[in-house]
């Protein structure tokens, strides 16, 4: 790999705002928690903005489905395994952040082993597959997909028949089994996108931490990987960013050879992997 | 036509016998089984009261193994249900002579075990009271969708199956003198107003008939559907072509079985031994050692294709099965399951009424087996990687199970306890030759 120069090249310094919010908003500057981001950025702008929804609405990703597609946000994830070191911070951050028990792993990382028998670390969460198994086979649909395209699940609805657990190819679903106790009711959530605490009797999963997103915050789990190996991104903007920096996602993908787990299923899968088995990375 | 007025001396010991459940003195025997029954199913009930008093979690359940013996017990009971089901139904269409004893134990078996089995898919789930919304919420693209849709239909065609047979019977019972006056008002009003005339005769023929095509490729479907639940994941031991009809004959192998342990049961308890002949027994013995081959060459095939391929996921968990941690189980399947009741059948020393039975009492629990490696072995497996899960069972599981498997005896009993053990009708149509008349012959006779 030459020294440095895949990841770095495709970055530029772009607003974090091109990453969360529309493309219109950028211009205009709304105040944002600047701390998450890079400064003095140059937004990628309308027209690229309008460019790359024409692209996305056109490509099959998103239209095999008939459903609402938000115009404005199209989240994906990507991990850099070059840098994770498997420390599992992402897991007690996501745990956190949504009230998890520790038995439940919305994410969890895997120790896999390379063709020369190399170990490395491996995080999986919620692929928001866009021909996902589980809203499928669910009989009641309290799954599915936002326009934004990520899944949630309505626990109010869910009837805890685990057949999408038994669908998910990733075991990205995690059950309730026993009743959650020991939250404060001043932080109690009905949104599927952000259900606390859990209810027992239904299945949760991976949101994306679309409350953050929406609040142009960051997902639990970015924010507490210290590696800086996750990345949010918006297909409609074509950007993303781990908190550090914001890259082109495209390019991004492209020259690092970005892959998606278990593409043959052909899951459409929204999560995308750099693969590396944690060395250093000097940018 | 044999008039209902005057009956034969041997109809007259055939009338008696089937009402034998009903009218015979009980001993302290038949109640202390009776009540051993009710108080384990009663202890299922507080089973799964406490279950849905403190959730779904006090089951042994887990995030790799979320199915268990819930599934099953679904599996297997629906499964003895298709049994009866098909025992009634083909041989009612092949004209088969030797099924007139054995059809009413058959119907009333397919109705009992459904009726059990049917309970599961809301035991397993962790709100049963939302159940409602899959009519609310209908979603037709989901597997559940699909079996809810084919238990209830299943379910209500059973209950024809086992009604209108019933109709002649109860017409010819309303009378009889030494029945609870209950039980001849429920005979009178089910009976619907049958005197037998040919007219009659003819309807309930084209009835029974038309209920029993429809019943064959309903018990397919509910059975392959139920597979349906498997087959379409992605996951490996599961995702396989093959699991539809390894789901129906296993069904029906192990439903068979049931429906001859029923009969035997009743033969020898009420002394039926002059109304239901060995040879229907035999002849139900030789039914199931063809679906027991049956089964273990859907068996061979899957694993040798699974096998000799031997991509990786799919083999990791054959060895497994075969030659590791399931290795016991497999194996004693394929011994008590197949090997043994097939030979039972097939020798002629042990082809006996006994002998028979015992092969039937082997398929019945080596089947519930079978369903265990088929479900949980997979569910084991790490789907991505890491540690090989474990399931046990907690007790609330296995006593619901226990409960289930009681409650099978137990509303057999019930049931025979209200209607006749024995088909009359059809047994005196077989005998004058009148039930291969489907053409309006009657009408003019």
């Amino acid at each position: 790999m030459p020294e440095a120069e895949g990841p770095t090249s495709p970055m530029q310094e772009t607003s974090p705002a091109s990453v969360f919010g529309t493309p219109q908003v950028t211009a205009v500057g709304v105040p944002r928690r600047q701390f998450l981001f890079s400064i003095g950025a140059l937004g990628l702008g309308v027209s690229l903005g309008g460019r790359v929804l024409d692209v996305v609405l056109a490509s099959e990703e998103v239209d095999t489905l008939a459903r609402t597609v938000d115009p404005n946000h199209q989240w994906v994830m990507v991990f850099d395994l070059r840098r994770c070191d498997g420390c599992g911070d992402c897991i007690k951050g996501c745990q956190t952040e949504h009230h998890l028990p520790e038995s439940a792993e919305w994410i969890k990382v895997y120790e896999m082993h390379d063709t020369q028998g190399k170990p490395y670390m491996m995080p999986v969460l919620c692929m928001e597959c866009q021909d996902a198994p589980c809203v499928r086979v669910c009989p009641v649909q309290a799954t599915y997909y936002r326009p934004d395209g990520v899944i949630v699940v309505d626990e109010q609805i869910c009837i805890g028949c685990r057949m999408c657990m038994a669908a998910c190819p990733y075991g990205a679903r995690v059950f309730n089994w026993k009743e959650q106790t020991g939250i404060s009711p001043d932080l109690y959530d009905d949104r599927p996108e952000f259900t606390v605490p859990q209810r027992q009797g239904t299945v949760g999963k991976c949101t994306v931490c679309v409350h953050h997103l929406e609040a142009d915050k960051f997902p639990a789990c970015i924010e507490s990987c210290s590696m800086d190996a996750i990345y949010v991104g918006n297909l409609i903007t074509d950007s993303a960013s781990n908190g550090r920096e914001t890259v082109i996602l495209s390019t991004f993908l492209r020259d690092n050879d970005a892959f998606r787990f278990r593409e043959e299923l052909g899951t459409k899968a929204r999560v995308y992997y750099i693969a590396g088995h944690g060395q250093d990375l000097d940018y | 036509m044999t008039a209902i007025a005057a009956p034969r001396k041997d109809r007259q010991r055939l009338h008696a016998a089937a009402l034998t459940p009903i009218t015979a003195e009980r001993g302290w025997r038949a109640h202390a089984l009776v009540i051993g029954l009710a108080l384990i199913v009663a202890g299922g009930v507080g089973a799964y009261i406490y279950q849905l008093i403190n959730g779904i979690g006090v089951t042994g359940l887990n995030d790799q193994v979320f199915w268990g013996l819930y599934t099953v017990d679904l599996v297997t009971f629906i499964g003895f249900s298709y049994g009866g089901a098909m025992v009634s139904a083909i041989l009612r269409l092949t004209h088969a002579s030797w099924r007139g004893p054995i059809s009413r134990i058959a119907e009333g078996s397919a109705l009992v075990t459904l009726l059990i089995g049917s309970l599961f898919p809301v035991i397993h789930l962790g709100h049963p009271e939302r159940v409602w919304q899959m009519f609310t919420r209908f979603q037709i693209n989901s597997p559940i969708t699909w079996d809810m849709l084919a238990i209830v239909s299943y379910l209500l065609a059973t209950v024809v199956l086992f009604s209108l047979p019933v109709i002649p019977d109860v017409a010819l019972f309303q009378t009889q003198p030494e029945l609870a006056g209950w039980r001849r008002r429920l005979y009178r009003w089910w009976a619907a107003g049958w005197v037998g005339t040919p007219e009659q005769r003819q309807h309930l023929r084209r009835a029974l008939t038309t209920t029993a095509v429809v019943i064959i490729p309903l018990a397919v479907m509910v059975h392959t559907v139920l597979s349906y639940a498997f087959s379409l994941t992605s996951r490996p031991g599961w995702h396989s072509t093959i699991f539809g009809p390894y789901f129906v004959v296993a069904a029906v192998y192990s439903g068979v079985a049931l429906v001859i342990l029923a009969t035997v049961a009743y033969r020898r308890a009420y002394r039926l031994h002059e109304q239901i002949a060995v040879k229907s027994i035999i002849n139900l013995g030789y039914v199931m050692a063809a679906l027991g081959v049956a089964y273990g060459y859907l068996l061979f095939t899957e694993i040798t294709t699974e096998g000799y391929v031997g991509e990786e996921s799919a083999e990791v968990l054959l060895f497994s099965l075969v030659l590791n941690q399931w290795a016991v189980l497999f194996w004693l399947f394929v011994l008590a399951g197949l090997a043994v009741p097939v030979l039972l059948v097939a020798l002629p020393r042990t082809r006996t009424v006994t002998g028979v039975s015992v092969a039937a009492a082997l398929v019945a629990g080596a089947l519930f087996l079978k369903r265990f490696l088929m479900f949980i072995p997979p569910l084991t497996r790490p789907l991505i990687a890491g540690e090989v899960a474990t399931y046990a069972p907690s007790w609330v599981e296995i006593a619901i199970t226990l409960a289930a498997v009681a409650a099978i005896p137990l509303l057999l009993i019930g049931l025979f306890r209200i209607f006749p053990v024995l088909d009359v009708h059809e047994i005196e149509e077989i005998e004058d030759g009148s039930d291969r008349s489907p053409a309006p012959r009657g009408a003019s006779a």
